[in-house]
């Protein structure tokens, strides 16, 4: 398993009720529903992750999230999870909101655009970087947001969202103590646990 | 056809009977002292009879849903599609039971059966039958076949409503629910549609409030009229618009009421096919029983209250452009069940084929099917109980 989610991993309580969007493959989801005994459901559009899903036995629903997440009532999740999803949607901060209405809490991963190769990348070049994470060029990449780990806690700032915890961790998914103390130019992978 | 039989067929199969002399009491009050269901298996039950699949069939189906009843067939069951060995339903994994319904016309007892007491064929007077009572004859069925827990209930449409009905009826009975294309009560809509049906039914000439066969008649123009309506909201407008376009008989515009168009005609022979092979007293029971089924009402129309009853697992499936049973009823099902705590996965499929969709062998669907009750196959006790 990816050690950013061996993270969220340490973070999950047991015996809760979790919904993780965009959940891919469902390799977090199925960890946690075999280890934490989670009552978990994904969602997902992609095809061929719906179906390695259903073939391991993890509940997973077609659903594009992009077109809302009504259908959830509030608070009827203990948890709600993001792994390395929320730069593909239309508007992450009305998502965000969404997930804390649906969970209690939230915990949201995504790729560190201020990390220090990141900014290096564009300003020598002067082109977007493409690196093992972000493996795309600008026209076909289902990223359509990119921020920073510093934009994500001001975001929370305005809107009064209560950061729990964070973690950030660098390309080999480890944290070091250089990456805690300046996160925005050492991680790549920043991690938050949010709640209202 | 067929010349030869498809190795992926369930070959040759011969429908069975069950006779059953227990009083069944049925949902509007009546009792059948006895009946009898038809029906078909495919594949092998194994010793600890726990790999039985059931299918239930939809508002025109029978107990032939895969295989030929005789080379001379020239068509196979009507799922054959998705049942048979290798298939998305496997019969080298599943024994497999399909069979007609209580009211039906094809072999179960239902309006043109003979009611023992009177000696007379049943017609007008066979009772109204529910989707609960369907259950209720399935499970008995069951017994009759020494199946205490099916490894999953599977339908389409109406079929779907009893899958749901059985999850939430005989919660133990069943490891895994695939419900298609369905919903959990008919709309407004679809009742009107059914009523339309009916109607047609009904101011035929030729019905006699009923009693048609007692009568040396058939209703064929009411019955073909309401197939002619029925299929319409079977196809979606791509669908229909595909296949005949304003695709005319003649050159030109003949400005009478004869067949101008070639979906006029289509609809014409789907109408009067229709007439051939199905009764019209068992038309009106089987969108009666459309109509009533509506789980939630128990529980104050609280679908998720009703369903927390159940401990399968589920699989919806519901198709782009069906239109009569759309996704957004198949995902009211799936949202009361993830409210209820239920485990559950839900596949949207892109078709063009609208509500017929559930019958054909669009890969994604029959993928997601496979897949599921693979893995039900691979967790299945083998030992004998």
């Amino acid at each position: 398993m990816r050690s950013d989610l061996e993270m969220i991993d340490e973070w999950v309580q047991p015996n809760i009720r979790v919904l993780d969007l965009a959940c891919g493959p469902g390799e977090l989801l199925h960890h946690l529903i075999q280890n934490k005994q989670v009552n978990g459901y994904g969602l997902e559009i992609g095809h061929e992750d719906l179906n390695t899903c259903i073939a391991k036995g993890i509940p997973v629903l077609e659903q594009n999230i992009d077109e809302g997440l009504q259908n959830f009532d509030d608070q009827s999740f203990d948890l709600v999870l993001m792994t390395h999803a929320l730069q593909q949607f239309r508007r992450p901060d009305l998502l965000i909101d969404e997930m804390l209405r649906i969970g209690k809490e939230c915990i949201i991963t995504f790729p560190n655009f201020g990390h220090w190769r990141s900014r290096l990348h564009l300003a020598l070049k002067g082109r977007m970087p493409v690196s093992d994470f972000l493996p795309y060029n600008w026209y076909d990449t289902p990223n359509i947001h990119f921020f920073t780990f510093q934009d994500f806690e001001r975001l929370c700032r305005e809107k009064d969202i209560k950061v729990l915890r964070w973690a950030a961790v660098d390309g080999q998914l480890k944290d070091h103590w250089w990456i805690r103390s300046m996160p925005n130019l050492f991680s790549e992978t920043a991690i938050f646990h949010i709640s209202r | 056809m067929p010349d030869v039989i498809p190795a992926d067929s369930v070959g040759i199969v011969t429908p069975q009977i069950a006779q059953f002399d227990t009083p069944l009491a049925l949902s509007c009050g009546q009792t059948l002292s006895s009946y009898q269901l038809i029906y078909e298996t495919y594949g092998t039950l194994n010793q600890s009879a726990s790999n039985a699949i059931l299918i239930c069939h939809a508002l025109s189906g029978d107990h032939h849903a895969a295989g030929y009843h005789a080379m001379s067939d020239t068509k196979p069951g009507w799922w054959d599609t998705a049942i048979g060995p290798g298939k998305a339903i496997d019969t080298d994994k599943f024994f497999v039971i399909a069979l007609n319904n209580l009211g039906g016309c094809s072999g179960s007892t239902g309006p043109t059966s003979t009611n023992p007491e009177t000696g007379q064929r049943w017609e007008a007077s066979f009772p109204i039958v529910t989707v609960e009572d369907w259950v209720e004859s399935q499970a008995r069925l069951a017994d009759l076949l020494g199946i205490q827990t099916f490894a999953a209930i599977v339908g389409g449409s109406l079929g779907g409503m009893q899958v749901l009905e059985w999850s939430i009826r005989f919660p133990t009975r069943l490891k895994s629910a695939v419900i298609v294309a369905s919903a959990p009560k008919l709309s407004t809509q679809n009742i009107a549609f059914n009523e339309v049906a009916r109607q047609s039914i009904r101011r035929d000439p030729d019905f006699f409030d009923g009693n048609y066969i007692n009568n040396n008649s058939v209703p064929t123009n009411g019955l073909g009229l309401a197939r002619m309506l029925g299929h319409i909201t079977y196809l979606s407008d791509d669908a229909m618009g595909a296949k005949f376009g304003r695709q005319m008989r003649h050159d030109s515009y003949q400005y009478n009421y004869g067949i101008e168009f070639e979906v006029e005609s289509y609809l014409r022979y789907q109408g009067e096919a229709f007439t051939k092979r199905f009764d019209a007293n068992t038309y009106m029971l089987m969108t009666k029983a459309l109509d009533y089924f509506d789980p939630a009402a128990q529980t104050n129309g609280d679908l998720s209250a009703v369903l927390s009853r159940a401990q399968c697992e589920f699989l919806l499936v519901s198709f782009t452009t069906d239109w009569r049973f759309s996704p957004e009823r198949s995902e009211e099902i799936v949202n009361a069940l993830v409210k209820a705590g239920k485990s559950v996965s839900y596949a949207k499929i892109e078709a063009t084929e609208g509500h017929d969709a559930f019958l054909f062998p669009i890969p994604r669907y029959m993928t997601a099917l496979n897949t599921f009750l693979t893995r039900i196959a691979s967790n299945l006790t083998t030992e004998v109980k």
